[in-house]
């Protein structure tokens, strides 16, 4: 059992990852610094909890907080690039960002053990749910009650006309200047946005590992975040989902038998399953043939 | 109501706009023509800060434009369409018109009344946009599956959503049959009875001389010539630049 309860906390945090890059790839910017802000989330909430000993909440909070007001600041010096000199620019931070863990020491005496970063080694001991007899059962429902209100919050905003403005921007920013539409005000919010989600995703993810090091945020990770709303389509928050339960849990899982080999497969489907469905596995049409189901209105 | 003063763009050693002035009354249809590449679209595209001026000012109603970014010009009332056209392929007709009607809110009042309000006023005008479009029932259709003609309309459409003063229509005849350039005559008459001020920069002659209460001619960039319809086409300069081959 507990290997399913481990299987849905990676897939919700995953969720959340891929989540941050959606809200981002909607204005059409192809973000590779989402690992960047997932792993500010990750020590920064390690911290909070085991350093400064705050609960689980608001040390999540903060820790997302922090990541949205870095993202924000990456978000403006990006305005300047598109394209692939975005793609260069944003990855060229998250792995600062990684070095910069990397190169950090912060450790206090906790009984008789010190804890806190401590460079390449990593920041171990993040022992916040077990000290506080949290189940796995439990940190499973604690995860996917984040991704559930991310995505009800992203599907809501996705409806309105936040949602239609973002899209605006994603398809021609010159005809949606000319309607009105503040270009820089509506990127850096969508990357303060996505960094928020991404510290979120990061501060959980150090919590129910309790044991985190700069490797785990490289550009595999940044290359995640980015496939799955790619993969998953950009006309709903569900494809985001889809799109990591077929990576994670089928690709990765299902296809372990295969050993190294894996890897290779694995790349080949994410091809074949763009090239079968070139939208997303959750296009417009699955979109509206859900409305119709739910009975909602064609909006 | 707008007023151009000496301006000028250079790209590199090409003069696409060299000190051009002009002034346009409120409630004005105003034409602006001119052979291909003789600084037309430039000029739509300086006066809604695309890209900046070499020298020169944009004023609005007294208020000075020049080089304001985009979401400033449309704020001040300014509404354009694109010669070839820009849409939102994936947004729905109505989401097009949705999204355009986002600063008009901003302006008009407080988040909060906006909040109670605001939405059901503007959804009201967008359902008048569309009728005046003739895209009542295709409201719920994806930008990019309407017709040519109807995908120009849309964009006139969400121009008039951002509720400009003044309209600049960038060749909106463009690829459009004898009877759609007759309807677009009736929508741009219909838009001045509304107290619409609106420049149109076109080549289709018919048009223009149709319904245009006065003209400039552009060639290489410069002002030859200002006047009634009736006027230009006696002009010599205009005809040996422009309407020399046209039959007007």
């Amino acid at each position: 059992m507990d290997f399913y309860y481990g299987m849905a906390q990676l897939i919700g945090v995953h969720t959340l990852l891929g989540l941050s890059a959606y809200v981002v790839l909607l204005t059409g910017q192809v973000s590779m610094a989402q690992a960047g802000f997932f792993a500010i989330g990750a020590y920064l909430g390690g911290m909070l909890t085991v350093l400064a000993g705050l609960h689980i909440v608001p040390a999540m909070l903060l820790a997302a907080v922090a990541s949205a007001l870095v993202a924000t600041v990456v978000g403006f010096p990006a305005l300047r690039v598109k394209g692939l000199m975005l793609v260069v620019a944003t990855l060229a931070f998250g792995e600062a960002v990684r070095i910069f863990w990397f190169n950090f020491d912060y450790q206090i005496a906790k009984g008789n053990i010190q804890v806190g970063p401590l460079g390449g080694e990593g920041f171990k001991q993040i022992r916040y749910f077990p000290e506080n007899g949290w189940s796995t059962a439990d940190v499973a429902i604690f995860i996917w009650a984040w991704v559930i209100a991310a995505m009800v919050a992203l599907w809501w905003m996705d409806r309105s006309r936040v949602g239609s403005v973002l899209r605006a921007v994603g398809e021609d920013e010159l005809a949606a200047q000319s309607v009105g539409i503040n270009l820089t005000a509506v990127k850096v919010s969508a990357m303060g946005i996505g960094g928020f989600i991404a510290g979120l995703g990061g501060a959980i993810y150090a919590h129910y590992t309790t044991h985190i090091e700069h490797l785990n945020f490289g550009v595999v990770l940044a290359t995640f975040a980015i496939a799955y709303p790619i993969l998953g389509g950009l006309s709903s928050v569900i494809g985001v989902l889809l799109a990591v339960i077929f990576i994670q849990g089928f690709l990765v899982e299902v296809l372990r038998f295969m050993g190294d080999w894996r890897n290779l497969l694995f790349g080949a489907l994410i091809v074949l399953a763009m090239n079968v469905r070139p939208d997303g596995l959750f296009d417009a049409r699955a979109t509206r043939a859900l409305k119709r189901l739910l009975g909602g209105r064609d909006a | 109501m707008l007023e151009l003063r000496n301006l000028s763009k250079h790209f590199g050693g090409v003069r696409a706009v060299e000190e051009l002035s002009l002034t346009i009354g409120q409630g004005e249809i105003f034409g602006l023509i001119g052979p291909n590449g003789s600084g037309k679209s430039t000029t739509v595209n300086l006066i809604c800060g695309v890209f900046p001026t070499t020298s020169g000012a944009v004023v609005f109603e007294g208020r000075d434009l020049t080089d304001a970014p985009s979401h400033r010009v449309v704020a001040a009332g300014i509404g354009r369409t694109f010669q070839n056209i820009r849409l939102f392929g994936d947004l729905t007709v109505w989401q097009n018109l949705w999204v355009a009607q986002n600063s008009v809110k901003e302006r008009e009042t407080g988040w909060l009344t906006r909040w109670l309000g605001g939405e059901r006023r503007g959804r009201d005008y967008a359902e008048e946009l569309l009728k005046f479009a003739g895209l009542s029932d295709r409201s719920g259709e994806l930008a990019r599956n309407l017709a040519f003609g109807e995908q120009r309309r849309l964009e006139m459409a969400r121009a008039l959503a951002a509720r400009p003063k003044l309209l600049l229509l960038d060749e909106p005849a463009a690829g459009m049959n004898a009877e759609e350039i007759r309807q677009l005559a009736t929508r741009i008459r219909a838009l001045r009875e509304h107290g619409m001020t609106i420049l149109l920069v076109e080549h289709v002659m018919e048009l223009v001389m149709g319904v245009t209460d006065r003209i400039a001619v552009l060639n290489f960039g410069q002002k030859i010539a200002e006047g009634e319809p009736a006027e230009i086409r006696q002009d010599p300069a205009v005809r040996t630049a422009y309407l020399g081959t046209a039959d007007a």
